[in-house]
């Protein structure tokens, strides 16, 4: 069926998760690109090959990973959940509990491949055992049982000092290394400089590999899901649940299904956050993370796996931006001259006295610090992305796909 | 001072009964202000408002700017008695949150009429995350004073000690309850209900829907500045507004649930329910092994209780299907 890319003659090909030459071609080079990108030689982004920019593309991989998991339950499946830190937090104590060696909180020093799975695993119970709540309950009330999860789930996790640290010290996390069972040398460390098959390989390109194998896996299980019959299930719930359950669909059953693999996914996502950070308290499993993943899904497109990878790189990659380009602004607004100079020291303020909406040196001078200024922007961008772009990423370049499948023609 | 700090008394103490009464009503008029408000919010314009806490603190942070730091309307009359700076100060910081109510309605939610209620619940979230970072800058590191002049005095009954706050507090906030249900019975009342019933037979009828909605956001607004208000004062906050002062709306979601999404009294028994009900965790449980974190918790473990028993609150309407 040569120049003929959407005519498709079996149901196979029309099912296939590359069903046109073109996304094989692209998404075959988007995968070379990436696993190009430690060694600095894509000419345009050699700078991604730098220690900080691969730890944020580590961090972009994990919070994909999250983030497709509330796809499946918000996008996929229409269930409203705030409560996606929880199930990231219950994943993380998981794996600290199995995967970190004993020491002042309890660890049994397991090795990886029964941690990692675990996380996912005792997430995904938990999610299935809050689930008969969470299915009785519909729509708007849903989201606010979510919500008390995530304020229940922070006091558990504060309270359980023994295994989760408290508050004031946290605990540490086992780090990405492989081992058969508890030796002492690792059988593959991602956490250590070294070479591997003969290129020297610094920890922070190992890490990103091993996220980046991980996010493909998930990725691919979730696109896989959605032409399942589980994922066609999801859907019509999402569409229409009476029209769905008319139809057959058992509303209840497919419910905790979506929320059980979506746990699964928030289980792992967490693991591998907490143990990419190494150390952390038991607050950071708040409200502000649940918001962080629905801002990824929404920004993204909810309902479309291409899109919360998107939303992912864009959420986590947003706040380093915002910061290099208000350092830079502050930097232009001392050192140079011009009508410009006049327009940024508006937006900006660079000492003592002189007022802006922007402050780089935070409690000097009045205006919003950097990381504030993060956070307004992160909730402007839902605002405005819900009101003007539903469809959020993937729809622009839904729009400009199209522009140019018919260009010249507009139609 | 002689009253009875918080979480300081022993369940034996004859008094702890009285003192959960008395904290049980300061913490739950502060709920039940709120869950009114946004439920009002909720059954007129159908938008869930998750920026209610962030409106409260703003709210707060006006009172403490008007009557601290700008002294408006002080400065101009500057021989009247502190209570009645104060009190206009309170009114106009009343004012001003019921004015960006309405704007913050017309300018982020009217675009959304008609659309789904989850996406626009997530844009209330959004503009929590605005609001509420931004009073956090304006607040600052410390807590800034409100300025009242109550200050901490305590009326003693004998068996019992009210702060002069929570006098004050319970009887403003059975005035606007009194004012709800009052304004309810007129004409614009009326056409407030109209709308909640139906938005669309609403228009069909005359009424100016647009304006409904202002209102109700108004109102909303002005409810949350309120109850944001008493919030931080004493004995609530020791020092006035802080930066946590906006998580405090998160304990009057339970309350709203409890009593049902879309009924005004049950936001108020709701409220007061949850008000009790925290209050007696704090002062029998707070010094128990759950921790003195438990007590934060015990709204949202009621309302899980409330919704597998009955899924729409108290009194809530129930939503009927059968496939």
């Amino acid at each position: 069926m040569r120049g003929r890319p959407l005519l498709h003659t079996a149901y196979v090909s029309d099912q296939a998760l590359l069903n046109t030459m073109t996304k094989k071609v692209v998404v075959g080079l988007f995968v070379v690109i990436l696993a190009l990108i430690p060694f600095g030689v894509v000419p345009g982004i050699g700078f991604l090959a730098d220690a900080d920019w691969l730890r944020l593309l580590a961090t972009v991989c994990i919070f994909a990973i999250g983030g497709l998991g509330l796809n499946i339950l918000t996008g996929l499946a229409g269930q409203i959940s705030l409560g996606h830190a929880f199930f990231m937090g219950l994943g993380a104590y998981t794996a600290a509990w199995l995967g970190s060696s004993p020491g002042a909180v309890v660890g049994l020093g397991l090795p990886i491949w029964i941690w990692l799975p675990a996380a996912g695993i005792v997430a995904a119970l938990v999610g299935v055992a809050v689930g008969p709540t969470a299915v009785r309950v519909r729509g708007l009330y849903l989201a606010f049982v979510t919500l008390g999860l995530v304020f229940v789930g922070e006091y558990l996790f504060r309270r359980l000092v023994t295994v989760t640290g408290g508050s004031q010290s946290g605990r540490t996390f086992p780090s990405f290394e492989v081992r058969l069972w508890k030796e002492e040398e690792p059988l593959i460390s991602f956490v250590a400089d070294g070479p591997w098959f003969g290129f020297d390989l610094t920890a922070e390109a190992k890490t990103f590999y091993f996220l980046l194998v991980l996010t493909v896996l998930f990725v691919v299980l979730a696109k896989n899901l959605q032409r399942t019959r589980v994922g066609r299930a999801f859907q019509s719930i999402r569409d229409r649940d009476i029209a769905a359950e008319i139809m057959g669909v058992e509303e209840g059953r497919y419910k905790l299904i979506a929320f059980g693999i979506s746990s699964f996914y928030a289980g792992v996502a967490g693991a591998l956050f907490a143990s990419f950070v190494g150390r952390m308290i038991p607050e950071v499993w708040s409200l502000f993370l649940s918001v962080q993943f629905i801002a990824i899904v929404l920004i993204g497109g909810a309902g479309v796996v291409s899109g919360t990878l998107l939303g992912a790189a864009f959420v986590t990659i947003l706040p380093r931006l915002v910061q290099d380009f208000t350092a830079w602004l502050s930097d232009y607004v001392q050192t140079g001259e011009g009508l410009f100079v006049w327009l940024a020291d508006i937006f900006i303020s660079t000492g003592v006295g002189d007022w802006g909406l922007v402050n780089t040196q935070a409690g000097v001078a009045p205006g919003l610090s950097v990381a504030q200024l993060n956070q307004v922007l992160y909730g402007l961008l839902i605002i405005a992305f819900l009101i003007f772009e539903p469809l959020g990423l993937y729809g622009i370049w839904l729009r400009i796909r199209n522009y140019w499948k018919g260009w010249p023609f507009t139609y | 001072m002689t009253f009875v700090v918080l979480g300081q008394t022993t369940p034996s103490d004859t008094s702890a009964l009285s003192t959960v009464l008395v904290e049980g009503l300061s913490l739950g008029t502060i709920y039940a202000l709120l869950a009114v408000g946004f439920v009002i919010i909720f059954k007129s314009t159908q938008v869930l408002n998750f920026a209610h806490g962030a409106l409260a603190a703003l709210g707060a942070f006006l009172v403490s700017a008007s009557a601290t730091t700008l002294d408006i309307p002080g400065r101009w009359i500057p021989n009247a008695p502190a209570w009645v700076t104060w009190a206009g100060a309170v009114v106009i910081a009343m004012v001003f949150m019921a004015l960006i109510g309405a704007v913050v309605e017309r300018v982020f939610l009217r675009p959304m009429v008609g659309e789904e209620l989850f996406a626009v619940a997530i844009i209330t979230l959004g503009i929590d995350i605005v609001v509420r970072t931004i009073t956090n800058d304006f607040i600052g590191q410390f807590p800034r004073p409100m300025g009242d002049p109550l200050g901490i005095a305590v009326l003693d009954l004998g068996w019992v000690r009210i702060a002069h706050t929570t006098v004050l507090q319970v009887a403003v906030a059975l005035v606007a309850v009194g004012g709800i249900a009052l304004f309810f019975r007129s004409r614009m009342g009326i056409a407030m209900r109209a709308t909640a019933f139906d938005q669309e037979t609403a228009r069909a009828q005359g009424i100016n829907v647009g304006r409904v909605f202002s209102l109700a956001w108004a109102i909303g607004a002005g409810l949350a500045a309120i109850a944001g208000l008493f919030a931080s004062l004493y004995p609530r906050r020791a020092s006035g507004v802080d930066q946590a002062s906006a998580f405090l709306a998160f304990k009057a979601f339970p309350a709203i649930i409890i009593g049902g999404l879309d009924s005004v009294v049950g936001a108020i028994v709701g409220g007061l329910i949850v008000g009790f009900a925290e209050a007696a965790a704090t002062i029998f449980l707070g010094q128990s092994v759950l921790g003195s974190g438990f007590p934060g918790i015990v709204p949202y473990l009621l309302m899980l209780v409330v919704l597998v028993v009955r899924p729409f609150g108290l009194f809530g309407t129930e939503e009927i299907r059968r496939v």
